[in-house]
C-alpha cells in the first residue's frame, strides 16, 4: 500500500518563531520526494508534522486523503527514520526489525520469519542475532530502513539518514535507497541539506528557505530553471551579476550590469515577474561560461584570470570581472590538453542567453 | 601495575598523589574495614565484661550464631522463633518497601528526565530535596503524628465519611511502611533519573512511531535502559531499609519489632556486644547475598551500578 501526502496551507509556529509558512504541497503516491534546504529552514519541522510528532499551527496534513489532525504518530501510516537512526541498542538486530510486529501482537515465530525476510531485502542475511553495536555504519542504516519497513507504512519519512556516513558509503546508500524505494513502491519523503542526494534520488524536490517553499519541481528543472534567487544560488554553483532590467523581450530580460548588458531567460513562477526598471540578478552556471575570441555568444564580459585549479576530470578557473567585485568561476572539461591561459591573462568570456537566468532580487543562500 | 602508579604520581604530582592515597586509605581502613573486622571478631567470642577482654575467658565460640537459630539452651522451643521471625519479617518488609519505592520513583524520575522542562523540573527537584533537610527523627515523629488516631489522616477520613472511627495506622504497620518508603526515596529517584536521562529521546519517539503504546515503550525501551539505575536504587533502599533503626523505633507498633532493634537491645540493654555483633554480621551478609542474587537474576553487573 502506498499513499499520497497533502500539505494544505500548513504553518507551524513555535512562539514567535515561524518554522514553516503557508506550505502547499501534494506528494504523489509512490514517489520519492525530497525537501532540500539549509539547516534551520524548517524541513525537519514539516516532516515531524507529517509523522505526527507535532501538529501544524494552521492548515491540514492529509495522508491518503485522510485528515491527520489529532492522530498520534503511533496511529499514522507513516514510519520515520531518524537522523541518528535511533535503533534500540539493547535489542538484537532482528528484534529491532520486528518491533513494529511485536507491537501488533504477532507471535515470535512469525516475527522472526518476517525479520529474516527483511534482512534478506537489505542484504544482511544471518545478521539477526547480532547486537546493533556490532554493525557498521552502513549496516545500521539498512537495519533502520528494515525496521521502518516492517511497520508496513504507506509513507516512509527519512530525516537526513545518510548524514553520518562517510562519502563513499553515502553515495552507495543513495542508489541503495532508490532501489529499495522502487522495490517496495511506497512513498518516500526525504529530508536533506545535500543537493546531490536530493537531485540524484528524487522524483520531485521542494527547495525550502526560512520556512517557505521556494520551488517544487523535478531535479532537472530545479537546476536549469530556478524560480527564485535563493534556488538559483543554493542549488549547484552559480555566478551572480546584479543589475537593472533595461527591457523585457518575451521570455528574455535584458539587464544592465556594471559588467555590461546581459540577455538572460526570465525566471517564471514563484519569484514573481520582472518588469523594466526592476533590480535583477543574472545567474550563469560555471559550466555555461566559455572562453571566446569573437562575438559568437549573446553575452560577453571582460575578465582577468585569478586562479586555476585542476580537479581531474575538469578545470576550474576563477576570474576578476570588470565592474564586479564578485569572483566569477568557469569550469571546463579536461580533454587532455593543457589550458591555453595563465594566471593574470586578460580574457573574454561569453555565455548564451538560454543558459543564463534573470530573477528578481531576493534572499541568497549563504556561501 | 607499577606503571599505573608511576602514571598516577606523574599526573597528580607527588603531594596530591600522596594526599589522595593516604586519605582514601584512611577512610577505607579506619571507617569501613577496621570496625567491621572488630565486629566480626567480637561476634565469634564469648560474652565477657570488658576487664576480661584479651584473657583466656574471651575465647572463640559459635554460640551467638547458634543462639540466633536455636535460641537459648533453657528454651523449650527447638528454634529461636522470635528472632528468626523478626529477621524474616524485616527482610520481607524491606523488599516490600523497595518495590513500593520503585513504583513511586520510576514515574517521577521519568517525568523529571523527559517531560518536565527548565524551571518546573528544578522546582520539583527542590520539592523533593528540601524535606530531607529536616532531621530523620523529626520526620519520623511527624509521620507518627500524622498517622495517629487524632492525626490529619484519620480526621480527614472521618470527616469525609470513609471511616466512622479512627483506624490504627500504627498498629497495622501502615505508618511504618510509609515512613520507611519515604525515608530513602531520594536514593531511588536520583539513580533512576540519571539512567533515564541518558536515554536518547529519539528512541522513545522511534518506538512510538512504530506504533507502540506508552506502556510498551517503557517496558521495552525505557526500563531496560534504566535497569542499572533501578538496580542501584533498589540496592541502596533495600540495604538502608533493612538496617533502619529510627523509623521502626518510632513508627513501629508495639508488636512489630525490627531486626535492628534486637541488635540495638543486645548492645545497649542486654550489654551483650558479642551477640549484637553476630546479629549485625548476619544482617549484613544476608542483605549482601540477597542483593548479589538479585543482580544475578536481573543480569546487572556491579560496574553498571557504579555508573
Amino acid at each position: 500500500m502506498s499513499a499520497d501526502v497533502q500539505l494544505e496551507q500548513v504553518s507551524i509556529r513555535f512562539g514567535d518563531f515561524v518554522a514553516a509558512r503557508d506550505v502547499n504541497i501534494h506528494i504523489q503516491e509512490g514517489e520519492f520526494f525530497s525537501f532540500l534546504g539549509p539547516s534551520g529552514c524548517g524541513k525537519t519541522t514539516l516532516l515531524r508534522a507529517v509523522s505526527g510528532f507535532s501538529e501544524p499551527s494552521e492548515g491540514k496534513v492529509l495522508i491518503g486523503g485522510q485528515d491527520m489532525a489529532g492522530i498520534g504518530p503511533n496511529k499514522r501510516p507513516t514510519a520515520l527514520i531518524f537522523q541518528n537512526l535511533a535503533l534500540f541498542p539493547l535489542m538484537m538486530v532482528w528484534e529491532n526489525i520486528a518491533f513494529a510486529l511485536e507491537v501488533k501482537g504477532v507471535n515470535v515465530a512469525e516475527r522472526r520469519k518476517k525479520a529474516d525476510a527483511l534482512l534478506e531485502l537489505i542484504a544482511l542475511p544471518d545478521q539477526g542475532e547480532k547486537m546493533v553495536s556490532e554493525l557498521s555504519g552502513g549496516q545500521k542504516q539498512r537495519v533502520a530502513i528494515a525496521r521502518a519497513l516492517a511497520a508496513e507504512p504507506d509513507v516512509l519519512l527519512l530525516d537526513e539518514p545518510l548524514s553520518a556516513l562517510d562519502l563513499k558509503l553515502r553515495q552507495h546508500m543513495r542508489s541503495e535507497l532508490r532501489a529499495i524505494q522502487q522495490r517496495v513502491g511506497i512513498t518516500f519523503i526525504y529530508i536533506t541539506h545535500d543537493q546531490g542526494e536530493a537531485l540524484t534520488m528524487s522524483d520531485h524536490v521542494a527547495v525550502m528557505s526560512q520556512g517557505v517553499i521556494e520551488q517544487v519541481a523535478d531535479g532537472n528543472t530545479i537546476y536549469d530553471q530556478p524560480e527564485t534567487a535563493f534556488v538559483a544560488s543554493f542549488v549547484g554553483e552559480n555566478n551572480l551579476f546584479k543589475g537593472k532590467v533595461a527591457e523585457m523581450s518575451g521570455d528574455y530580460a535584458i539587464v544592465d550590469t556594471p559588467s555590461g548588458q546581459m540577455r538572460a531567460r526570465r525566471a517564471t513562477g514563484k519569484g514573481g515577474t520582472l518588469n523594466t526598471g526592476d533590480e535583477a540578478y543574472v545567474f550563469v552556471r560555471p559550466e555555461s561560461l566559455k572562453f571566446v575570441n569573437g562575438s559568437d555568444f549573446d553575452n560577453h564580459i571582460g575578465a582577468s584570470i585569478k586562479q586555476q585549479e585542476f580537479e581531474g576530470s575538469f578545470w576550474q578557473v576563477f576570474f576578476d570581472v570588470d565592474g564586479s567585485d564578485r569572483s566569477v568561476k568557469l569550469s571546463t572539461v579536461n580533454d587532455g590538453t593543457t589550458l591555453a591561459h595563465k594566471v593574470g591573462d586578460r580574457v573574454k568570456l561569453g555565455f548564451s542567453a538560454d543558459t543564463a537566468i534573470a530573477t528578481p532580487v531576493g534572499d541568497l543562500a549563504a556561501e | 601495575m607499577v606503571r599505573y602508579w608511576q602514571e598516577f604520581f606523574r599526573k597528580n604530582g607527588p603531594p596530591l598523589a600522596f594526599y589522595l592515597l593516604i586519605s582514601v586509605a584512611c577512610w577505607m581502613l579506619l571507617m569501613i574495614i577496621m570496625p567491621q573486622l572488630f565486629m566480626l571478631d567480637f561476634s565469634f567470642r564469648t560474652n565477657v565484661p570488658p576487664p576480661l577482654w584479651g584473657t583466656e575467658a574471651h575465647g572463640y565460640t559459635l554460640e551467638h550464631y547458634q543462639y540466633m537459630v536455636f535460641g537459648s539452651a533453657q528454651s523449650t522451643d527447638s528454634y529461636n522463633f522470635v528472632d528468626l521471625s523478626v529477621f524474616g519479617r524485616t527482610i520481607l518488609t524491606a523488599i516490600f518497601v523497595t518495590l513500593i519505592d520503585v513504583a513511586l520513583c520510576y514515574p517521577v524520575a521519568y517525568y523529571l528526565a523527559h517531560v518536565a522542562h527548565g524551571g518546573w523540573s528544578r522546582l520539583m527537584v527542590m520539592a523533593l530535596i528540601i524535606p530531607f533537610w529536616v532531621n530523620e527523627l523529626l520526620r519520623a515523629f511527624a509521620f507518627k503524628i500524622m498517622f495517629g488516631s487524632t492525626g490529619v489522616i484519620n480526621n480527614f477520613l472521618i470527616t469525609v465519611g470513609i471511616l466512622d472511627q479512627p483506624f490504627d495506622f500504627i498498629r497495622n504497620g501502615v505508618a511504618l511502611y510509609s515512613g520507611l518508603s519515604y525515608a530513602y526515596i531520594l536514593l531511588m529517584i536520583f539513580p533512576i533519573y540519571n539512567a533515564v536521562e541518558s536515554l536518547d529521546k529519539n528512541q522513545i519517539e522511534a518506538a512510538r512511531d512504530l506504533g507502540s503504546p506508552w506502556w510498551r515503550i517503557h517496558w521495552r525501551v525505557v526500563i531496560p535502559h534504566a535497569k542499572p539505575g533501578i538496580t542501584s536504587g533498589c540496592t541502596m533502599v533495600f540495604m538502608l531499609t533493612a538496617g533502619a533503626l529510627a523509623a521502626p523505633q518510632i513508627l513501629g507498633g508495639p508488636s512489630s519489632l525490627w531486626f535492628t532493634q534486637i541488635i540495638y537491645q543486645a548492645f545497649n540493654q542486654a550489654g551483650n556486644w558479642a551477640r549484637g555483633s553476630a546479629y549485625g554480621i548476619i544482617l549484613l551478609t544476608s542483605s549482601l547475598i540477597f542483593v548479589l542474587c538479585m543482580m544475578r537474576i536481573f543480569k546487572v553487573k556491579l560496574g553498571e551500578i557504579a555508573r
